[in-house]
């Protein structure tokens, strides 16, 4: 959507560089001259944000195994000594641990974001399903990241987890000890966690890319819905614009990081963690970190191994299918009334079965779990029959006439019913 | 023969190249799969950690449990009371999510001692009920404190969400209390 370059070298240097690698052209296009709409709000930060954490979960995960031991005799103690001996190894830690969940709020926000206005439906298909596997990778590191200090809910959330692919029929005891390598989790276990724990960050940098690429293909949403139509009308040029809102959100992103790092490192995890990991003894209420909590609570609301491990995944795989799920063609659930009330209904929910995942699996918990997972699945169900009936309010024009028209107060945007009573489907 | 570079009888050189080389790439990467899934499963000194281990029982008190590894995996072995072997006896054995009689999962003369592996069938947690002071569920067996799975004084499931009884390592008896297991 960026057209052609705007690119003008200045220097002989430039101007030779750019003949044999357009680097610099590259940049500028993507990060200085590309035209983001005009409308955004804060909300659209978190992906700036996400990007950063990305890079630090990588800078201080670098830093800390060159202190880190990965044996199952001796991991826990080398997490110790990073927190008492190495300088800052404390900082880098809890860097590191707090991170990880600050990298999780600001995902779940950024989906969330996504949900709300729509961002998954055309022509963003492709570049929704990278989020989802971008998601999926993420889930994948942080539980084999959890694994590696070899405290209790360390090895036995690596127990637990692992022995999901058991309920697989006939090759799932096989696949379980493959992945122990031993006869249970073991230190074989533990360092390939550690390795691929080391490898999947660096994949997740790749699809990032691809999510970026996909991204600049076919240009952001904004808060409308409405795709832009006049260039010079409804978008504004990254730089300065996106970069400095980007930075402001980040900055107050991290003091919030800084907070639970300096005040409250240890807020978002477990005490059982800081005892040695013990094969013979499960700690007595094992619950996994936070932000796994809503599918955990959908595994365990339903009464068979197999089909509780069939309804967590497809909780997750569900997502990627939300393009064609949701038949609306609007996409900002600000001009959809019932579809509106449906997306706070699920956001509750969602919040509901994180509560569930972290109480105790018995009684009243169960049946609350069981009803609040038939809620997560239905909101697609109802994504799909409401968008066949509903009737969305008066989209705006264009972008322009959204943010001149809340400018004024005034009601420009929402004279031209007719117009935007047409399906707002250009790409 | 046609020349290489006739297209017009439809076979060439080439293609033979690009079948040969194909099929070539295909054996190759199917053999390299081999090692790299292969180094995978349990490596030899894991294996051999497997030997058999000799238990004398002996020691074990009647109403008492205690806990050992083999293989690396928690095996139980709890000296039943009179009352707890038969309660596991009276079970009508067609009503069990996994039907198996206590006979079946004991030694015929040596019904004091269950030995089972100790890690719950559902997601592998260690049930509690082998302490003075654990519960021991609704069966007098084991409480998995995870996800509530309930085992009777045979270790079969009565309750909760794990699929199968715990598992009976096996094992034999080589004197009235000393045991091989492996």
């Amino acid at each position: 959507m960026s057209g052609h370059s705007s690119y003008v070298p200045k220097t002989g240097i430039e101007r030779w560089l750019d003949a044999r690698l357009p680097i610099i052209r590259l940049t500028h296009d993507s990060a200085v001259s590309y035209p983001v709409p005009r409308n955004l709000n804060y909300l659209w930060t978190f992906g700036g944000i996400l990007a950063f954490m990305l890079v630090a979960q990588i800078v201080t995960g670098i830093i800390l195994v060159m202190h880190y031991t990965p044996h199952a005799t001796m991991a826990f103690n080398s997490v110790e000594h990073i927190m008492r001996d190495v300088n800052y190894g404390w900082l880098l830690r809890y860097l590191h641990s707090n991170g990880a969940s600050m990298f999780f709020i600001a995902v779940y926000v950024h989906i969330f974001r996504g949900l709300y206005y729509g961002s998954y439906k055309a022509p963003r298909e492709v570049l929704w399903i990278l989020g989802v596997v971008i998601f999926l990778l993420m889930m994948a590191t942080a539980f084999m990241g959890y694994v590696l200090p070899w405290g209790q809910m360390s090895f036995w959330g690596a127990t637990v987890i692992t022995n999901l692919f058991s309920a697989l029929p006939v090759i799932g005891e096989t696949i379980v000890t493959f992945l122990w390598g031993g006869y249970s989790v073991d230190n074989p276990t533990l360092n390939r966690f550690f390795s691929l724990h080391y490898l999947l960050p660096f994949m997740i940098f790749g699809v990032v890319v691809l999510h970026i690429w996909a991204l600049h293909v076919v240009g952001q949403n904004n808060p409308t819905g409405v795709e832009v139509k006049n260039v010079q009308k409804d978008t504004v040029p990254f730089t300065p614009y996106a970069t400095i809102k980007d930075l402001f959100g980040m900055v107050v992103f991290m003091v919030v990081f800084g907070w639970f790092v300096f005040y409250q490192p240890n807020f978002m995890g477990h005490a059982d963690n800081y005892i040695m990991a013990n094969p013979a003894a499960t700690p007595a209420h094992i619950v996994p970190e936070w932000y796994f909590l809503p599918f955990y609570a959908i595994l365990r609301a339903i009464p068979d191994k197999l089909g509780g491990v069939i309804a967590m995944g497809s909780a997750i795989v569900v997502l990627a299918f939300l393009p064609w799920i949701d038949t609306s063609k609007v996409k900002s659930m600000t001009y959809r009334p019932i579809a509106r009330q449906l997306f706070w209904a699920f956001f509750v929910v969602c919040i509901a079965l994180g509560y569930l995942g972290a109480m105790p699996a018995e009684g009243g918990y169960v049946i609350a779990s069981q009803i609040f997972t038939a809620l997560y699945f239905g909101y697609f169900v109802a994504l799909f029959v409401v968008g066949l009936f509903e009737r969305p309010k008066a989209l705006p024009t264009s972008i322009a006439d959204a943010v001149l028209a809340s400018a004024h107060g005034g009601s420009a945007a929402r004279i031209a019913t007719a117009t935007a009573a047409e399906p707002n489907v250009k790409g | 023969m046609a020349h290489a570079t006739d297209t017009s009888t439809g076979t060439t050189r080439r293609d033979f190249l690009m079948l040969a080389t194909g099929a070539a790439g295909a054996v190759a990467i199917g053999a390299a799969v081999i090692p790299l899934v292969s180094q995978l499963a349990p490596d030899a000194q894991t294996v051999a950690a497997g030997a058999p281990i000799d238990v004398d029982l002996a020691p074990v008190a009647e109403g008492q449990a205690i806990k050992l590894f083999w293989r690396g995996k928690l095996i139980f072995v709890r000296h039943r009371t009179k009352k707890e072997i038969e309660e596991a006896k009276a079970v009508d054995v067609a009503t069990l999510r996994d039907p198996q009689t206590d006979e079946q999962r004991t030694k015929a003369g040596h019904e004091q001692f269950l030995i089972i592996y100790g890690n719950c069938t559902h997601l592998g947690c260690v049930p509690l009920g082998n302490a003075p002071g654990d519960p021991k569920g609704d069966f007098d067996g084991w409480f998995c404190p995870c996800h509530g799975s309930h085992y009777d004084s045979s270790g079969r499931i009565r309750k909760g969400p794990a699929p199968l009884n715990l598992p009976v390592p096996p094992y034999a008896f080589n004197g009235d209390t000393k045991i091989k297991i492996g």
